[in-house]
């Protein structure tokens, strides 16, 4: 069948089964609106900046297991989506964008709306192409929903010049896809799987730390079953959130700068460290020369090999899926005899449970003015703990983080790697849109959610019920939290001046508002957000306590082992 | 230490740029890059020359496996290999100094590939150090121009980098 370029951009769409694509149109993409018009299948959600659509995208694939999709036009249109690519490349997010380009007679030429958008997004795309010829469409878009998804998944992107989506030619999808320069190695190595399980049967104190890889490959399932086998103490990292349910016993919290002392300990104090899909992230190990001081054996799995002995050298590496090497781990447990050296597990545990019973997470209540720690608590158990909780990033984030406890994957979707402001509202968006039943709260702060405020618009017309509740502090939080630690209190244009009435602003989009000033009144606002309003966008304005700072802590540069627990400690 | 990185990468525009991007980008050193296509014409052949610890190479050899386009990649230098460079220097060549260029390429086994009455333009081949020398044994305020193709780098005997 003879296509247009734009028709046969939409039948790829197609063909790729999606469902929803985020965009904004523009000159250079006219002609792939005009296929997007006709037709049904593929449904377009109109965003209100470029930026929101990439985030929503991304927003879409963390809470599934598939590919989001972003249009956007030149120039402008690709300049506003960058921060979203790179946000969803630094969490390793499958995307694919497709950008319009002028004319491939105008490139070059300085020509309205043009910049070299393949130039200005290499260094935070897993790939990118230039489609110079409307025959090549068709392969290069399989190829890019092809990259996005396997290996370490991240954002594709598609640059599509003006004349080629308006070119015809001949249409055929392709079944298949090799590509000689791109395998990456999925199923662990057998002899490396058998050293480390080898390993963990030995320790005396063994840790498991895992990480986004385990959402990302969909093995909580397995991660669960493994951890269970093994009567280990697991953490998980801020993207790992939901890998292992966070009610069990063997769970810890999350390590690092904003972890527990307990799962900080351990890993520290571990002799043999199980690292799955997990990047020993600055954020997480603090100082690696603190971290280094300690000896301990370490087993890491990931599919990327350039994210193994990094940044800690590495005892056993095993490149490979997280599922595949997990089950093989699985598989070689059941099949043999041996088993955890069950006296060493106590006594392991026992240290473990003193760390523990220093209950680091406490937090002085009050009846006066709203904690933040306390919004997030109610939140979980007026949501039953089963909500898809978005967050933008600030203390806020680090608060729905501790609070809300996670017991599934997919369920909690922030930005950890790029700490994107404005990724809140447009990740509920795409989180709602895949999940209509879903009951979807992003927790906000009243500077992240001005940075993409204007998505309550897309909400209205596309019906989206999420509950935004925005722990509004009066402050960047976060950076405030920085300046009161380490910059002698001098708070340099960390005070959030002439803040709107968010309630107001919200029904001024046509949404449900609500204020909330008093501790006693937190509860009920939630109630009725959630079950009278059930099906409409509600915003709840907490006034929370604005002095209120992020503990524990362990301070940039620091080691796990010297954290501030609480401002007692400082 | 020095290291000399061989690969293969497929012959797109822009796969340069993502070389080159990669080293800008994480902050690697690079001394040399020498780019051209193989005799399979969908594939080029790149030689880089870089220094770094051997925690930064294992992480630069990582990094370039990562990228898409790139197929293969082997650092040369872990074992026994060849390395050359092409020099073309253009030397003032007058009165006296006419004849003690000629003699000094010839020694180095340089040819003269370009005669004026003023200039010769001598072509040499071999490893840095060798290039190095030349220049070393010239008469420094006589040379014009010096253009060096960067390193081309091979493995010995049986080591071979195809697909
Ligand atoms: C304000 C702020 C505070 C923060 N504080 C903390 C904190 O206290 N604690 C914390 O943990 N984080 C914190 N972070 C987040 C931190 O910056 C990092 O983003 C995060 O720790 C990285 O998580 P990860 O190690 O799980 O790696 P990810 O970024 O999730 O990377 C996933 C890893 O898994 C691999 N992988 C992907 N898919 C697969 C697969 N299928 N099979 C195998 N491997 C796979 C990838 O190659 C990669 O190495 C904070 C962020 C912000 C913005
Ligand atoms: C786009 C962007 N700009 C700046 C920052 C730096 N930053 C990190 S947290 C923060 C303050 C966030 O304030 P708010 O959303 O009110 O959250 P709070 O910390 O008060 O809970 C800032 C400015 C960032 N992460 N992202
Ligand atoms: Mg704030």
């Amino acid at each position: 069948m003879v296509l247009t370029g734009a028709e046969i951009v939409i039948r790829c769409l197609q063909e790729e089964k999606v469902e929803h694509v985020f965009g904004y149109p523009g000159g250079a993409v006219l002609f792939i609106y005009d296929a997007l018009f006709q037709q049904e299948q593929v449904r377009h959600v109109l965003v209100r900046h470029e930026q929101a659509a990439v985030h929503a995208a991304d927003g879409y694939a963390r809470s599934t297991q598939k590919v989001g999709v972003a249009l956007v036009t030149s120039g402008p249109g690709a300049t506003n989506a960058v921060t979203g690519i790179a946000t969803a490349f630094c969490d390793s997010i499958p995307l694919v964008i497709i950008s319009g380009q002028v004319p491939t007679a105008a490139i070059g030429q300085d020509a309205f709306q043009e910049v070299d958008t393949v130039g200005i997004t290499r260094p935070c795309v897993k790939h990118n192409f230039l489609v110079k010829d409307v025959r090549d469409i068709a392969a290069t878009i399989k190829k890019a929903f092809y990259l996005a998804r396997t290996g370490r998944p991240g954002p594709v992107l598609v640059d599509i010049p003006k004349d080629v989506s308006m070119h015809k030619c001949e249409f055929e999808y392709p079944q298949e896809i090799s590509m000689r320069s791109y395998n990456p190695v999925v199923k662990g190595h057998q002899g490396q799987i058998r050293k480390a399980v080898q390993l963990l049967l030995e320790a005396r104190r063994p840790m498991i730390y895992t990480g986004g890889g385990v959402i990302l490959s969909d093995a909580a399932e397995q991660l669960t079953k493994l951890t269970r086998l093994l009567g280990f103490p697991i953490t998980n990292t801020l993207m790992g959130l939901g890998g292992y349910p966070a009610s069990d016993r063997q769970y810890l919290g999350m390590p690092g700068m904003h972890g527990t002392y307990e799962a900080n300990m351990a890993m520290h104090y571990s002799d043999v460290l199980l690292a799955v899909g997990a990047r020993f992230d600055d954020r997480v190990i603090g100082s690696p020369a603190h971290f280094a001081e300690e000896p301990r054996k370490i087993i890491h799995v990931d599919i990327d090999p350039s994210s193994i002995s990094k940044r800690v050298k590495v005892d056993v590496p095993i490149v490979g899926d997280v599922r595949e090497v997990l089950d093989e781990m699985i598989r070689q447990l059941e099949a043999g005899k041996a088993r955890p050296n069950a006296e060493a597990l106590a006594a392991w545990w026992k240290q473990v449970e003193e760390w523990r019973s220093r209950n680091c997470m406490v937090y002085k209540n009050s009846d006066e003015i709203i904690k933040p720690q306390f919004v997030v608590q109610k939140l979980w158990e007026v949501t039953g703990g089963d909500a898809i909780v978005t967050s933008d990033v600030g203390q806020h984030q680090m608060w729905a983080s501790q609070y809300y406890r996670f017991d599934k994957p997919r369920r909690w979707l922030n930005s950890g790697g790029l700490g994107t402001m404005g990724v809140g509202m447009p990740y509920a968006m795409g989180a709602q849109l895949a999940n209509p039943g879903a009951t979807v709260a992003c927790v906000t702060g009243e500077a992240s959610i001005q940075m993409n405020i204007q998505e309550l618009s897309t909400c209205k017309q596309f019906r989206l019920p999420i509950k935004i509740c925005n722990l509004n502090n009066r402050y960047l939080g976060m950076v405030r939290q920085w300046q009161e630690l380490f910059h002698g209190g001098r708070y340099s244009e960390s005070y959030m001046d002439s803040l709107p009435d968010f309630a107001k602003l919200a029904e001024a989009y046509g949404h449900v508002g609500i204020r909330v000033d008093k501790p006693a009144d937190v509860e009920p606002a939630l109630r009725e957000a959630f079950t009278k309003h059930k099906n409409e966008l509600v915003f709840l304005d907490f006034q929370v306590d604005p002095t209120e700072n992020v503990y524990p802590m362990v301070q940039g540069g620091k080691g796990l082992t010297e954290m501030i627990l609480s401002a007692e400690d400082l | 230490m020095r290291h000399v990185i061989s690969l293969l990468i497929e012959n797109e525009s822009g796969a340069l740029s993502r070389v080159s991007g990669l080293f800008s980008a994480r902050g690697y050193n690079i001394e040399s890059l020498t780019v051209a296509p193989t005799e399979d014409a969908s594939m080029s052949r790149m030689t880089i020359v870089t220094t770094g610890s051997d925690d930064i190479i294992e992480q630069i050899t990582k990094q370039l496996n990562k990228l898409v386009e790139v197929v293969k990649v082997v650092d040369i230098s872990e074992a026994a290999h060849i390395e050359r460079e092409l020099m073309l220097i253009k030397l003032r060549a007058t009165g006296k100094d006419r004849e003690e260029v000629k003699r000094t390429a010839d020694i180095f086994r340089a040819r003269i590939i370009d005669v004026t009455e003023a200039s010769y333009v001598v072509e040499l081949t071999g490893n840095q150090a060798k290039l190095d020398a030349f220049i070393g044994a010239i008469d420094n305020t006589l040379i014009l121009e010096t253009v060096r193709s960067g390193i081309c780098g091979v493995g010995r005997g049986d080591r071979i980098l195809k697909l």
